[in-house]
């Protein structure tokens, strides 16, 4: 099970593994996410479970995860993507699955990532009028309460 | 309710003022709005639809769908600032008399969600006005009975009648006086072994400490 993601990672600068992770991870660089993820749902990796985001200030940048499935043996695989947390633009998967259109609206309302070739990026939970992304660890405004201020 | 008799030869009356009739009338007849965001309206299901706990016996288990045919609106889970507005339009699309009871902390307080929360209301009452609170994350069935309870003595006591721009003192409902926790859970217990039902609680404990024992639960070696 290990050799075909280590032969897989083989020819692409910057990509690694993660170790210690369960799915197993995979860092791939921003330009070869596209190519690389058109060859996993090619491999296999029919599904695409869920898309997430971790922002991570102190890095520099905001972290995106794709969690792929094999309908067929059941595998997972988790995908991760670095952004630079100035300019966070990542490419959109809408085309090879249709599902991300909405996972991708979900982590654009959240962290204000910009995906380009997006059909109808707009704001899923939020308000239309919301300012600001609210899950970014720097994210302040009147309304949140925090303990022991007034 | 004030009644009076008046007996003679060949004659029983009953004597009572109508707003008596009309208010114990209407606190048997509740009809709350199906309504629920989130963990507590499981737990509102349980008691108004499910065995045991049969929400038919204070005569409000007659859910309606339609704020138009509802009189009890039972704010069961929370409410993010997006979902106040809905709320607010449900309360104003039902008819007068209307009746709201508050359950669980994220309604009464914002709960968990209280801090560091950008969505969470904190409290319900910033949006419609409450007349019972219950306590609870989330209440117990008994809980919400007494607080359904709570709200039909009011009516009796023509205490919830409202009149506009004007909010009473809420009331605060909790398990009855003279029962405690404890009694609850071993009347259930007791009612479980009777039926011959698993305790899944304690099968789960069982499996946990040792993995070799076979139960409700595969052991975590098991599951691979």
């Amino acid at each position: 099970m290990s050799d075909w993601l280590e032969d897989f990672i083989a020819g692409k600068e910057g990509a690694e593994l993660l170790a210690d992770d369960r799915p197993r991870s995979l860092l791939l660089p921003l330009p070869a996410l596209i190519g690389s993820m058109q060859a996993l749902k090619a491999q296999g990796f029919d599904m695409l479970n869920d898309h997430m985001a971790v922002d991570n200030p102190e890095g520099e940048h905001i972290r995106l995860l794709w969690l792929l499935c094999s309908t067929e043996s059941g595998e997972l695989l988790r995908v991760c993507c670095d952004l630079p947390r100035q300019q966070p633009v990542a490419p959109s998967l809408n085309a090879l699955w249709p599902v991300a259109e909405w996972q991708e609206r979900e982590v654009y309302d959240l962290f204000g990532v910009l995906y380009s070739g997006h059909p109808d990026l707009r704001r899923l939970f939020l308000e239309d009028d919301w300012e600001g992304w609210p899950l970014r660890k720097d994210y302040e405004d009147s309304f949140i309460l925090e303990p022991g201020k007034p | 309710m004030a009644v009076g008799h008046a007996e003679g030869p060949g004659q029983n009356l009953l004597l009572t003022r109508l707003e008596d009739v009309i208010s114990w009338a209407r606190s048997n007849s509740l009809w709350p709005l199906t309504f629920g965001t989130s963990c507590c309206a499981i737990e509102m299901m349980m008691a108004s639809g499910a065995s045991h706990h049969d929400l038919a016996r204070f005569g409000a288990e007659v859910t309606r769908p339609s704020p138009r045919q509802a009189d009890l609106l039972i704010v069961a889970g929370t409410i993010v600032k997006r979902m106040a507005q809905p709320l607010r339009t449900l309360y104003e699309q039902m008819p007068e008399p209307r009746y709201v009871i508050a359950t669980g902390a994220c309604v009464i307080s914002g709960g968990p969600f209280i801090y560091h929360s950008y969505s969470s209301l904190r409290g319900v009452d910033d949006v419609i006005p409450v007349d019972v609170y219950v306590p609870g994350c989330p209440p117990r069935p008994e809980g919400l009975f007494y607080g359904i309870l709570t709200l039909q003595r009011m009516i009796r006591e023509r205490a919830g009648l409202k009149h506009p721009e004007e909010r009473r003192a809420p009331v605060t409902a909790a398990l009855p006086e003279g029962i405690t926790k404890q009694e609850i859970q071993a009347e259930m217990l007791e009612l479980f072994e009777a039926q011959g039902r698993r305790n899944v609680h304690e099968e789960y404990r069982r499996t946990v400490s040792d993995p070799g024992a076979k139960g409700a639960y595969p052991g975590r070696g098991e599951r691979g």
